[in-house]
């Protein structure tokens, strides 16, 4: 199977505390703010390989995963981190990330589906900077593929793809044919989440992301990562979506602690009147 | 500005009350509005939509949306939405209407504002407000192109309530699947049977986090119930296995805002943080004193859990008779 990933780095979300906001709210200050690739994609890489492996035998690749990221020259970090990790090669978009929106990237990822026909894209749900959860359902639109979002579990059956959706009030359970597209969740990286057609259904994963070990980083060094440039892939660069302000949430104050049960319960009924 | 769409969401052929959610958005956004109710079922469904002002109630009822895939919703969405020259298209950002909502704008060519957190005319233009960075910041944006996408928190917009008035029912045409609906196949659901209160319409909340291990029903079950709670759980009590996926609350789960909210053996980590710090009275049990999770809670109680929560159960139990 040939799978394409999209990558993208986003602000490390455990330090978002420190994200600054000027005054008069116009943008956003990252300057200071660690990088590291969006954890939905990290997940969406580690489904890809298993999907493209036996997972007793890890090392034998079989098929291709092809990343690409959306971003200025400092995301080949992303590309190679994920290249070390087991992709096979890797393409950058040349871009600054004020120039693009969850249109602008559906629309060039079909540009380069289009070139590359992967039977599949497995992709992060949500990048955790914007929050904005769509551009995988674009995509597919885009495309005319069947959409899986929201992917816990996979299964690769003969053309096909046996997908688990965690949805509100429980799982859903629907079959896509190849080529389609995946977006996954978080338990996607679970022991026994994902099984291609290689693995055998007793098998169990570490639960996780797998890492690197370093003749991969080095190796990596020599994998093939390709250039592109954002207006050979799309014609209609204008923004649909345009950010004017930006602010700081309402700081919520500690409260207090309280010495025991007996308290609790009579500050909740007397004082909030919750109870 | 063009009217409104809202496109309501049903479970089981039933209204799901998400879809009142969206009709606050359409009222705060002034311009008229209709709703769109899509569905196998739709028919009997629409007779609880007429009392909420809209200009007319929408009906797409067919055998073949029995099943929700956004394959087949979507086209349906679009050729109403473009033939009635709607403005903003809009559903609640439930499971649902985030699935679907981004393949309805990529089909109109449209921008889309997800999961927004409020909206405010300005200048005859509608602004988004959105959170974004787990909730660490909001943005502002408007959407520039001649159909607008939206999907609402319904946390954030207070469910409308029946304001009178009939509207009338029409029937639209089901158009043709879209692309893709014939690869796609829906196999099942398998659903989390819960007699509780949804986690998005539950006035009071008992969350358990990892701590809570294998006894997480046992303990956190009574006190749900002496509270008429919803329960909901941290990503690793439900990575582990101890809850269900569906009781994530969180930036990637569940967004709640109850009057009452228990945090119980939850660190407070952002990614949870984001998904409750909208509740008005948070209660946190942890061992560790220095839990992030007491930086947001208004009462704290340092024990440990297994200790505390039956103490906890009775003294409410007792404090509510
Ligand atoms: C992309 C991404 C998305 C995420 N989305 C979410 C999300 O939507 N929701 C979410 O919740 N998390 C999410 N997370 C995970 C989040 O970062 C935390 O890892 C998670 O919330 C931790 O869960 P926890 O508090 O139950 O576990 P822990 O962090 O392990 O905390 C357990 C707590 O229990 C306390 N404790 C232990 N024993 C006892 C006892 N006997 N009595 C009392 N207290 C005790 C400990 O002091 C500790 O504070 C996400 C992470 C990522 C990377
Ligand atoms: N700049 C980018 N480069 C590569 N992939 C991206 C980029 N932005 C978003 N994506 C992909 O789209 C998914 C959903 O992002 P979003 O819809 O913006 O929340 C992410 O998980 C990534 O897989």
């Amino acid at each position: 199977m040939k799978i394409l990933v999209p990558l993208k780095r986003v602000a490390d979300p455990d330090n978002a505390n420190k994200i600054k906001i000027p005054a008069g709210g116009a943008t956003i200050d990252t300057t200071g703010l660690e990088w590291k690739p969006n954890p939905f994609d990290e997940y969406a890489l580690e489904a890809a390989l298993r999907l493209t492996e036996n997972g007793a035998t890890p090392k034998t690749r079989g098929g291709e995963v092809i990343v690409v990221t959306f971003g200025p020259k400092e995301c080949e970090t992303t590309l190679r981190a994920a290249l070390a990790t087991g992709a096979d090669r890797a393409i950058r978009v040349d871009a600054k990330d004020d120039e693009l929106d969850g249109s602008i990237v559906a629309k060039a990822l079909r540009a380069i589906v289009d070139k590359e026909k992967p039977d599949a894209v497995v992709m992060g749900k949500q990048a955790v900077d914007g929050d904005s959860n769509q551009i995988g359902q674009m995509l597919a639109q885009h495309l005319g593929w069947p959409q899986a979002t929201f992917a816990a579990t996979i299964e690769e059956e003969d053309g096909a793809l046996l997908v688990g959706r965690e949805v509100d009030g429980g799982v859903i359970t629907l079959r896509v044919k190849l080529p389609a597209l995946v977006t996954v969740d978080l338990r996607i990286v679970a022991p026994t989440s994902v099984y291609s057609k290689q693995t055998k259904r007793d098998f169990k994963y570490n639960d996780g992301v797998r890492f690197a070990a370093l003749p991969a980083i080095m190796a990596a060094k020599k994998k093939p990562l390709a250039e592109l440039k954002l207006a050979e892939l799309v014609s209609d660069t204008a923004l649909k979506v345009q950010y004017s302000r930006f602010e700081a949430p309402p700081s919520r104050k500690a409260g207090i602690k309280v010495k025991d049960v007996a308290e609790l319960v009579t500050r909740l009924k007397n004082e909030a009147k919750v109870i | 500005m063009s009217d409104t769409l809202i496109v309501a969401e049903l479970a089981d052929g039933k209204l799901k009350k998400t879809t009142h959610s969206a009709i606050t958005f359409a009222k705060q956004a002034g311009q008229p509005f209709s709703i769109l109710v899509i569905g196998a079922g739709a028919k009997a469904a629409a007779a609880d939509v007429t009392g909420f002002g809209a200009k007319s109630v929408l009906v797409a009822d067919d055998a073949s949306l029995a099943n929700y895939v956004a394959e087949r919703f979507a086209p349906t969405v679009v050729e109403v939405a473009r033939a009635g020259g709607y403005g903003v298209v809009v559903s609640t950002a439930s499971s649902f209407g985030k699935d679907l909502m981004p393949r309805v704008a990529a089909a109109l060519d449209a921008g889309y504002a997800n999961d927004i957190s409020g909206v405010a005319v300005d200048g005859g233009k509608l602004v988004y407000k959105r959170p974004m960075f787990a909730g660490n910041a909001y943005g502002h944006c408007t959407v520039s192109t001649a159909i607008q996408i939206v999907s609402v928190r319904q946390s954030e917009f207070t469910a409308a309530e029946p304001s009178g008035g009939a509207s009338e029912i029409k029937d639209v045409a089901v158009a043709a699947a879209g692309p893709g609906a014939d690869r796609v196949e829906f196999i099942k659901f398998d659903q989390v049977k819960s007699a509780r209160p949804a986690l998005g319409e539950a006035k009071v909340i008992v969350a358990g986090g990892r701590a809570l291990k294998e006894r997480f029903n046992e303990v956190l079950e009574p006190l749900a119930d002496a509270l008429g709670a919803g329960v909901g759980a941290s990503r690793a009590a439900c990575d582990a296995g101890y809850a269900p996926s569906d009781y994530q609350v969180g930036q990637t789960g569940k967004i709640v805002a109850p009057a009452l909210y228990f945090a119980i053996g939850i660190s407070g980590a952002i990614q949870h943080l984001a998904g409750m710090k909208g509740s008005k009275v948070i209660v946190a049990v942890n061992k560790d004193g220095d839990a992030p999770i007491f930086q947001v809670a208004d009462y704290g109680l340092v024990a440990d859990l297994f200790g505390v929560v039956p103490e906890l159960t009775s003294a409410i139990a007792a404090a509510k008779s």
